[in-house]
């Protein structure tokens, strides 16, 4: 492997990034008949049910900033955020036509109310809002979740034409499995060696997870891995930082750039969560349903959607990516708007300064293109990183 | 902690305001509370806080608790403009100008040093119950005062009406948190056993109060209307959705309301508004999201001065639809609870939304649907614009957007407003003579 290696599925990872047309998407349909592709959006949804029905799950995460918006300007007052605008914008224009279903999962009042206007303005289309509980009791909580995923099998079989097996739930799981855990190594190894893995990469790699179908993002996460090691990078003396707060609206892919090129190594965040969404390997044996409600419930991540219930817990997820990555500081990055994120924020600001890490803040949107304020503010915060540490 | 800090006053002495009998007695009941809010732990109360839509008020008399509802207490703080400086307060603390002002009024308030709105103090809650009905925020509420001031924190998860109904799954979901974990907490935190009985009583007070509720909304279909439908109906629903429902005394002030309205319908008047009554209707609209409330007088005053009279709004059905049906039923306490909650308008999908407000348009024969846009509530506001463009296909009927926010000030022009409402009642007259011309 050579640094050509890297590059070329850097490449491959940048126009799948770029192609917000979905022509891959529309091949894979093309490639046999009968096929059917369900979008999803941040934060959650179980891929696993979607691709047991034999369809490509895709993940909707806006228009990015290369999608000027026009049309979903009009829906929206300048108060909401921007993905609900960029998503409506690539609906409208025929980008999304490729999707049989959407999926609009409970992260916040936004999204939550986009699912409704989505079945309004695209009549015949599947539409689901899909809750997951809040209640985390195996008795309350998770049977309440093993009958939605029931029902969301039951829909996504009529929509395919034929029943989802309990044995083709179970291989999906597998695959996801295999999925999350090139996911989780992926993330060790940047962790490890982030001159290796810079999050400009990592960050298109785990995107085409967005689009690729879960077999051949597997391959696409190992292959990066591989060929990324296999291609010596020199080791700058960066802060190591974790990023958090961009798990719905994503950020420009120059603003990753940005807050690399001022100093800092990024070696934990909270992007695309669907990847990592269960920590650990979700049972292949059993009620695929009931193992996969198992997971939802007690070994899943932590974040601004999730009830917290128990006040002590608060934040210690976080402080505990911290301390696995051995992160020096948090940069939260949160979309304008975003009340999840920013409702979030001085909870999670306390307890880092409870355990003294230090942290910064800004806003973004996932169009914004001025980055000398960011880059100036994550290069301050590396630099006061190195120096307390050197003190 | 950040340092409050002082706000200029308005010297400007308020013109007397017009008031009903059944106005009186709410502002009797709501300054009560305070008072028992104030002297609850001297007494050996405990006090619960728990949010507007869905919420167990039934349930928490069950164990005596004091009760306390954040979102009402920001409202009236902020109709005593007190909440400009709550807000700066939070943000000063680091708190995001981005998000729900409601939130960081309750914030500022206690960073203030927790003086309730009638100036007793508001001590800390002994239980958060969070009925998370329809608005995300409200998780985030709760985690932030429990954050910083303690407290134990129930939730009660009631899941969104995505496919427009409520599945028997969401319904089962509900009561069984009620009976497994809500009621154990209350009974472990208050100190009393759980009572169904005494559920019961106090839900067929509730059917009681919520008949001559429904009395009151409805009367506005009669020409002219009796009553304003949302500046008024505010006061209408204070008590129905906040700590009084389930209580003789919420059953008492409905049959003093429906009494004053039912009079007033029967002589053939207009609403009282705090100028005067409106003496002659000449709009009749429905309104979609809550109202202002730092201003809310004058904003009042921007219809009552056009005569224009609102039938039916969206925001009086926050806690509680029972004006297409449900009742709380004492005979299944616990399921009606459950569907209480589900049912609460901010927990209804779109399409039902824009159904509801279609049926006010045709039941209540409104001239047209004015949209007013919260900055802090995506709950209500995300997607407004298409509910405008879908009632206005739907019904022919013009449709209008104004833009404030809750409770902080820095979000209400009235000079926007105003222009915008004069344009608007421009087009409803511009549109009645053209229909009359079609006629003739």
């Amino acid at each position: 492997m050579t640094t050509d290696a890297v590059a070329k599925i850097i490449e491959r990872c940048q126009a799948l990034y770029e192609d917000l047309d979905f022509e891959g998407v529309k091949r894979w349909k093309a490639a046999a008949p009968g096929r059917k592709a369900v979008g999803y959006m941040p934060l959650y949804v179980p891929r696993e049910i979607i691709h047991a029905a034999g369809m490509l799950p895709v993940g909707i995460l806006g228009g990015g900033d290369q999608l000027e918006v026009i049309q979903g300007d009009a829906y929206y007052q300048s108060y909401i955020c921007r993905i609900p605008r960029s998503t409506i914008e690539l609906g409208l224009t025929g980008k999304l036509d490729c999707l049989d279903g959407m999926l609009f999962p409970s992260i916040c009042d936004v999204i939550r109310n986009l699912s409704g206007m989505w079945q309004i303005m695209f009549q015949g289309k599947y539409v689901r809002y899909f809750d997951v509980p809040q209640n985390f009791d195996d008795a309350i909580g998770g049977e309440y979740y093993v009958r939605e995923l029931q029902v969301l099998r039951e829909d996504l079989a009529k929509l395919a034409g034929a029943d989802v097996s309990d044995a083709a739930l179970r291989g999906s799981i597998a695959l996801y499995n295999e999925n999350r855990r090139a996911v989780r190594d992926l993330y060790a190894y940047r962790s490890r060696e982030p001159w290796q893995a810079p999050t400009s990469e990592v960050y298109l790699v785990l995107r085409a997870g967005m689009l690729l179908p879960v077999e051949e993002h597997t391959r696409l996460v190992r292959d990066y891995l591989a060929a990324t090691a296999a291609a010596p990078r020199p080791k700058r003396d960066n802060a190591r930082v974790a990023l958090t707060g961009a798990f719905c609206e994503q950020p420009p892919l120059a603003l990753i750039k940005s807050i690399e090129m001022a100093g800092c190594y990024i070696v934990d965040d909270d992007f695309m969560l669907v990847l990592r969404w269960l920590l650990d390997d979700v049972p292949e044996s059993g009620d695929p349903l009931h193992n996969l409600a198992q997971s939802f419930l007690h070994r899943s991540v932590s974040t601004a959607s999730k009830f917290e219930a128990r006040r002590e817990d608060k934040g210690k997820y976080l402080v505990q990516q911290v301390r696995d990555t051995a992160a020096e500081g948090v940069i939260f990055a949160a979309p304008s708007f975003c009340d999840p994120a920013l409702l979030d924020r001085p909870m999670l600001l306390e307890v880092l300064a409870q355990h003294g890490i230090p942290c910064t803040a800004f806003k973004y949107a996932e169009n914004t293109g001025q980055m000398a304020p960011i880059r100036e503010q994550a290069g301050t915060f590396a630099d006061s990183i190195k120096l307390w540490s050197a003190a | 902690m950040s340092t409050p800090i002082a706000m200029p006053v308005s010297k400007k002495p308020p013109a007397p305001v017009q008031k009903e009998d059944a106005m009186l007695l709410q502002k009797e009941m709501i300054n009560s509370n305070y008072h028992d809010l104030a002297v609850a732990h001297d007494v050996g109360r405990k006090i619960s806080a728990t949010f507007v839509p869905g919420n167990l008020n039934e349930l928490l008399m069950c164990f005596n608790f004091a009760r306390s509802l954040p979102e009402t207490n920001a409202l009236q703080n902020a109709l005593r403009k007190r909440t400009g400086k709550m807000i700066m307060d939070a943000e000063r603390d680091g708190h995001s100008e981005d998000v729900c002002t409601y939130v960081k009024a309750d914030l500022g308030m206690m960073l203030g040093g927790n003086l309730g709105p009638t100036g007793e103090p508001l001590p800390k809650p002994d239980v958060l119950l969070l009925s998370y009905t329809g608005c995300f925020t409200f998780m985030k509420w709760f985690e932030l005062i429990r954050q910083k001031y303690g407290g134990e924190a129930i939730m009660l998860h009631v899941p969104y009406q995505g496919d427009g109904r409520i599945a028997p799954n969401m319904r089962d979901y509900v009561v069984k948190q009620i009976k497994d974990n809500v009621i154990p907490a209350l009974e472990r935190i208050s100190g009393v056993k759980f009572d169904i009985d005494r559920l019961r009583e106090y839900m067929r007070e509730s059917q009681k109060a919520e008949e001559n509720l429904v009395r009151v909304l409805q009367s506005a279909k009669h020409r002219p209307s009796p009553i304003d439908g949302y500046f008024g109906a505010v006061y209408y629903i204070g008590p129905m959705f906040t700590a009084f429902r389930g209580s003789p005394e919420a059953t008492r002030y409905y049959d003093v309301l429906w009494s004053e309205v039912e009079a007033r319908m029967r002589d053939g008047k207009g609403p009282i508004t705090p100028e005067g009554e409106i003496t002659e209707e000449k709009f009749r609209l429905v309104v979609e999201g809550p109202p202002n409330w730092t201003n809310f007088r004058d904003f009042w005053k921007m219809f009552s001065d056009e005569g224009a009279v609102v039938v039916a709004s969206t925001y009086s059905k926050v806690g509680g639809i029972y004006d297409f049906g449900f009742r709380h039923d004492a005979d299944r306490p616990l399921e009606s609870l459950a569907e209480y909650c589900l049912g609460c308008y901010t927990n209804l999908n779109f399409p039902q939304r824009i159904d509801m407000i279609c049926r006010y348009l045709e039941d209540y024969q409104a001239d047209g649907l004015l949209i007013n846009s919260i900055k802090s509530c995506n709950s209500f506001s995300a997607g407004q614009l298409l509910i405008m463009r879908e009632v206005e296909k739907r019904t022919g009927k013009p449709a209008a957007f104004i833009e404030s926010d809750l409770v902080d000030p820095r979000y209400f022009s009235a000079a926007n407003i105003r222009n915008r409402l004069e344009s608007y009642f421009q087009m409803i007259k511009q549109k009645r003579a053209a229909q009359a011309a079609t006629v003739h």
